[in-house]
């Protein structure tokens, strides 16, 4: 009941929240009497810390620990509580509010602070009984009685709450899905880096993490008469069982009150520096409000609000100018932390540390020597820090060099061979003679202080010396300072890892993807450059095929839209001719395309193809259709793949020719065509020594003789040109296919990326290859075999798919802007 | 008699119509408009157009808030325009925004007597 005191004003509060009784505590302790105060709250409860809902859902915490102030603050204050009665309409000329219960009550001055609403994504089935948002307490004893039998939760909304609802969920005992629409977890505090870590933790943890996932509709199924939610439908026709789906996709500040009094709205209720909205009588804070264009969803902000607002009311006016926010997420063993403007950009500078051993991020963003943002996944202990420097505008210069290893760390250097110290001594360091990690630290510590020295010891890195980099690192890490090794080049700017190091790693740690590679060896820079994103690209393709997924956008144009960019940027396409084979059909397709597209020229190659120039690249799919109507096939002519096997007419036209040349080009190529590689790869078969295929200029070529064939390798056209080298002579044409489907594998597998096969070759010497392709049958067999089953997913037509829509967005420009007069 | 000018916002597409890390091109009245979406879904407008021979910059590789041009790997920085040093050029930018999903791009062609100050800033971060 209001205590009623005509001289005092009175003050009604609409919502019991956070920010509505903060702004209570404030008052009473600047203006103590000054008004009389009522609360309407529309929960049935006393006020409680909304935050800690998370922890009461995970277990950690019950209700009554939560409470922030119970019944007796309320009457100690002598304030009125109307719980359970929400507000439904204020009469501003009146000065009064009504109640749902039908209670009017009439105000002095009137405070509005009903917080927000969960926004519900507006698919079919959101009204169906077992859909629940994440608000209030409500809400957490709905999913305790969803979570008792167990079963299966769905979460729509990767974000902060989202995240925090599948914790609980998960530790009481549901098998949980989270449904994210973006590409990764809590894109708004996070980067994509620090999201691929939360989300391998979160997996490790059982839940199952799907990003980019659209949801369509919730769908329901009637139990015992009853209609309930069963699952959760996704566009792409995916359906995740569920017994209780938790929306969690973001919230609206509740602005419905007062719009309906007419107040000033925009995102939320605009209030200006003392928190007075545009009725002089009416105030508002929280969640519900918008200050100077802004709308905030965590408290922080709420409690500065607060401050301004009972200055105001105490007639010392000192006026909220706005907050910069940090979020932690409270799911307990994952620390992070974010803060400030951590998007990056021109004049802007990322710092980026990565310890992959400890699973420890941080980036931080600094412009005109001040931080402005900062991300920090594993190690949180610098949070607090780096908020404060942010806020104050520190002059960070002088503390720059070390800013990044926290307050404490002041003149420790980061020790860039940390993923090699991370390595298990079981770890395979040098593949070609199976030398562990374990057995190369042995051998150092038993004196082998040199490279040459542990090469002749345990012959790691004394074959084809791709793991030099990382014999050389454990070297250093054993013997620090001792070692001074002889600095081998990084990949790029993005890393100090070889290219060599980092396939290796790969390999190793079991890196499925760019992101991961990334984090776990340390790269400096948030996504790589034009040099390493495609490098890394290939690297996964070849390790994991299969499993890899493509990224796309790590690969140049020409591979992207499967055509040469030409200077005008139209295309180029050049369709597949099996061994420069063609027949009546293909060339009445091409002159078709030629004739329908205005096709500008059309040359023959200098690989035995048609080259048609000029292809404007909408067309390119259109174009593809036709010819892959007549049976044609990409020709590759863009890639760092298998480009062309050339052939000479051979044994069945030519009078010299000793073996089916031709045949075997074409067996060659129908072998190997789509295969990746680390560059552009040729293939020849001459007939005989006179060597019209050109042969000695391939990657590998092919001399037939009388008694077989003789075997070619590591050749070159181009800048600069190096003739091939005899790899050996065999007798029947499945010998020869079986020998060059193991050196490509070879070549696939060890060549750094842009290496062609005439410098890989010199590099690592023709001896070695011809132990590892020729005198070594077995490993030859497991080479091939190796390419053969990589194959399996390469050969893939990449235009019969674009030809049918895949990737259409590639090709379209978007519909020109209708461009009518401005009003 | 001088045509209207068409200097205003227009919406163009969805943030999700942009791979991330990519561009889609929209014809414009004085050629093509290469929208990017760059590191953390900045978003940025450039004419398609390398400063250095007119390669199309929509089909480069995109990385941080860089794109590298397809023709001959001229590094062009999406907020100013310009050429990474030691190269020397620059390409007109177009302002764009991101109003939740939805992304809008500001035209003022063969605008007379424009102020600076109309001009919205050139790049907008897009709200998620
Ligand atoms: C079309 C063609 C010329 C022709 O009209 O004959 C051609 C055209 C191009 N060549 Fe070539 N090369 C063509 C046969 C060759 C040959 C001859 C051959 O394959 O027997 C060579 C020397 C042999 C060799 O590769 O060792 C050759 C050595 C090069 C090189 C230098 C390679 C090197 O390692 O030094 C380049 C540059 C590169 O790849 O980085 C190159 C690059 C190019 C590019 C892709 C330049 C570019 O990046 O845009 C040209 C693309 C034109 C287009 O849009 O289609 N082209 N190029 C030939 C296509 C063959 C085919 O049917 O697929
Ligand atoms: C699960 C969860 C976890 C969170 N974790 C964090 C965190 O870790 N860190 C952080 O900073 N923030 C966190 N937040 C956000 C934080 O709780 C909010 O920012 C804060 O509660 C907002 O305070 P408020 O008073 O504006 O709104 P609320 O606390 O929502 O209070 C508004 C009150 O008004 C009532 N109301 C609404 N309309 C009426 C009406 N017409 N009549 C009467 N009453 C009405 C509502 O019932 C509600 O009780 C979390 C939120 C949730 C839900
Ligand atoms: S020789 Fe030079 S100009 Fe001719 S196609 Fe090859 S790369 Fe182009
Ligand atoms: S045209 Fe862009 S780099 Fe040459």
């Amino acid at each position: 009941m209001a205590r009623d005191n005509p001289e005092q004003p009175h003050l009604v509060v609409i919502g019991n929240g956070m920010a509505g009784c903060r702004a209570i505590e404030e008052i009473l302790k600047r203006s103590p009497g000054k008004f009389r105060i009522s609360v309407f709250g529309a929960e049935p409860r006393v006020n409680y810390n909304r935050i800690m809902l998370s922890p009461v859902l995970a277990g950690d915490k019950s209700f009554d620990e939560i409470v922030i102030n119970d019944q007796a603050w309320y009457d100690d204050n002598a304030i009125t509580l109307y719980s359970g009665d929400a507000v439904t309409g204020i009469d501003r000329a009146a000065k009064t509010v009504t109640a749902a219960s039908g209670l009017v009550v009439d105000y002095d001055t009137l405070l509005i602070a009903t917080g927000s609403t969960p926004f519900v994504i507006p698919v079919p089935g959101v009204d169906l009984p077992g859909v629940v948002t994440f608000r209030d307490m409500d809400d957490v004893d709905k999913m305790l009685v969803a979570a008792e039998g167990g079963g299966r939760a769905v979460v729509i909304g990767g974000g902060l709450l989202g995240l925090e609802a599948a914790h609980g969920l998960c530790l009481r005992g549901m098998q949980v899905t989270v449904v994210h629409l973006m590409g990764h977890l809590m894109e708004r505090q996070l980067d994509e880096a620090a999201g691929y870590l939360l989300r391998t933790e979160l997996e490790r943890r059982g839940q199952t993490i799907l990003t980019t996932a659209h949801t369509a509709a919730v769908i329901g199924e009637a139990i015992l008469g009853e209609e309930r939610v069963s699952g959760v439908a996704l566009k792409d026709g995916t359906i995740l069982p569920a017994d209780i789906v938790v929306m969690a996709v973001g919230i609206r500040p509740d602005t419905a009150l007062a719009k309906a009094a007419g107040l000033e709205t925009g995102r939320g209720i605009i209030v200006d520096d003392h928190m007075v909205t545009s009725d002089p009588s009416i105030l508002a804070v929280g969640e519900c409000v918008e200050h100077r264009g802004a709308c905030y969803g965590l408290v922080a902000p709420l409690w500065d609000m607060c401050h301004a607002l009972a200055d105001g009311l105490a007639e010392t006016p000192t006026g909220y100018t706005g907050s910069v926010t940090s979020t932690k997420l409270k799911v307990s063993g994952i620390d992070l932390f974010s803060a400030g403007d951590f998007s990056g950009g021109e004049g802007t500078e990322d710092i980026v540390l990565r310890d992959a051993h400890r699973g420890i991020y941080k980036r931080l963003v600094v412009a005109d020597d001040k931080l402005i943002g900062a991300v920090l996944y594993g190690d949180t202990a610098d949070g607090n820090w780096y908020f404060q420097l942010l806020k104050d505008g520190t002059d960070i210069a002088p503390l720059r060099d070390n800013l990044i290893f926290g307050q404490a760390f002041a003149g420790t250097a980061h020790d860039p061979s940390a993923a090699v110290a991370a390595l298990s001594p079981q770890a395979e360091i040098c593949g070609c003679n199976g030398v562990s990690k374990g057995t190369i630290c042995g051998a150092i510590a038993d004196g082998a202080t040199t490279l040459d020295a542990l090469r002749k010891c345990t012959k790691a890195s004394a074959s084809c010396g791709s793991c030099t980099g990382l014999v050389e690192q454990l070297l250093v890490l054993e013997l620090g300072g001792e070692y001074a090794h002889a600095g081998v080049k990084s990949m790029c700017d993005c890393t100090d890892q070889t290219h060599d190091d980092v396939r290796k790693l790969i390999r190793l740690h079991g890196l499925k993807t760019i992101p991961a590679v990334l984090q776990e060896l340390e790269w400096n820079t948030p996504n790589g450059c034009p040099s390493c994103r495609p490098a890394l690209n290939y690297y996964l393709l070849c390790e994991w095929p299969g499993d890899y997924v493509d990224d796309k956008q790590s690969r140049y144009i020409n591979e992207r839209a499967h055509g040469n960019i030409q200077k005008d940027g139209t295309f180029s396409v050049v369709p597949r001719m099996w061994g420069g084979l063609t027949s009546a059909n293909e060339l009445r397709a091409i002159a078709d395309v030629v004739d329908k597209f205005n096709v500008a020229v059309v040359k023959v190659t200098g690989g035995q193809r048609l080259d048609l120039f000029g292809i404007k690249k909408e067309d390119l799919p259109a174009v593809w259709a036709d010819l892959g109507a007549a049976g044609m096939v990409s020709g590759h002519a863009y890639a760092k793949a298998l480009r062309t096997v050339k052939t000479c007419v051979g044994s069945d036209w030519c009078r010299f020719g000793t073996q089916d040349s031709t045949g075997l080009g074409v067996q060659l190529e129908k072998i190997s065509w789509g295969s990746n590689m680390p560059h552009k790869f040729k293939m020849a078969v001459s007939g005989c020594p006179r060597n019209c295929a050109e042969a000695t200029i391939k990657d590998f070529g092919v001399i037939c003789v009388d008694s077989g064939y003789e075997l070619h390798i590591g050749g070159n056209g181009g800048i600069k040109v190096r003739v091939t080298d005899l790899l050996c002579k065999v007798a029947t044409e499945s010998e020869a296919i079986e020998h060059a489907c193991a050196f490509v594998q070879l070549y696939r597998e060890e060549a750094r990326y842009l290496d062609r096969t005439a410098p890989w070759v010199e590099r690592v010497g023709l001896d070695y290859i011809r132990g590892v392709v020729v005198d070594d049958a077995e490993g030859r067999a497991a080479l091939a075999a190796r390419f053969l089953y990589s194959q399996q997913f390469m050969q893939d037509d990449p235009w019969a798919a674009r030809a049918k829509g895949f990737d259409a967005d590639e090709f379209a420009t978007l519909a020109a802007p209708v461009l009518e007069p401005a009003q | 008699m001088t045509a209207p000018t068409p200097r205003r916002w227009v919406e163009i597409c969805r943030l999700s119509d942009i791979p991330k890390l990519g561009s889609r091109v929209i014809p414009g009245p004085e050629g093509n408009i290469a929208v990017f979406r760059a590191h953390r879904d900045r978003l940025f407008a450039l004419d398609d157009r390398c400063p250095h021979k007119g390669g199309p910059l929509s089909q480069g590789i995109v990385h941080g808030d860089w794109v590298a041009c397809p023709l001959h790997n001229w590094q062009i920085g999406l907020e100013s325009g310009e050429a990474k040093a030691p190269d020397k050029g620059c390409t007109r930018r177009h302002p764009v925004k991101a109003e939740g999903d939805r992304i809008w791009l500001w035209l003022d062609f063969g605008a007379v007597g424009v102020d600076a100050e109309d001009r919205p800033t050139a790049s907008a971060q897009a709200a998620a």
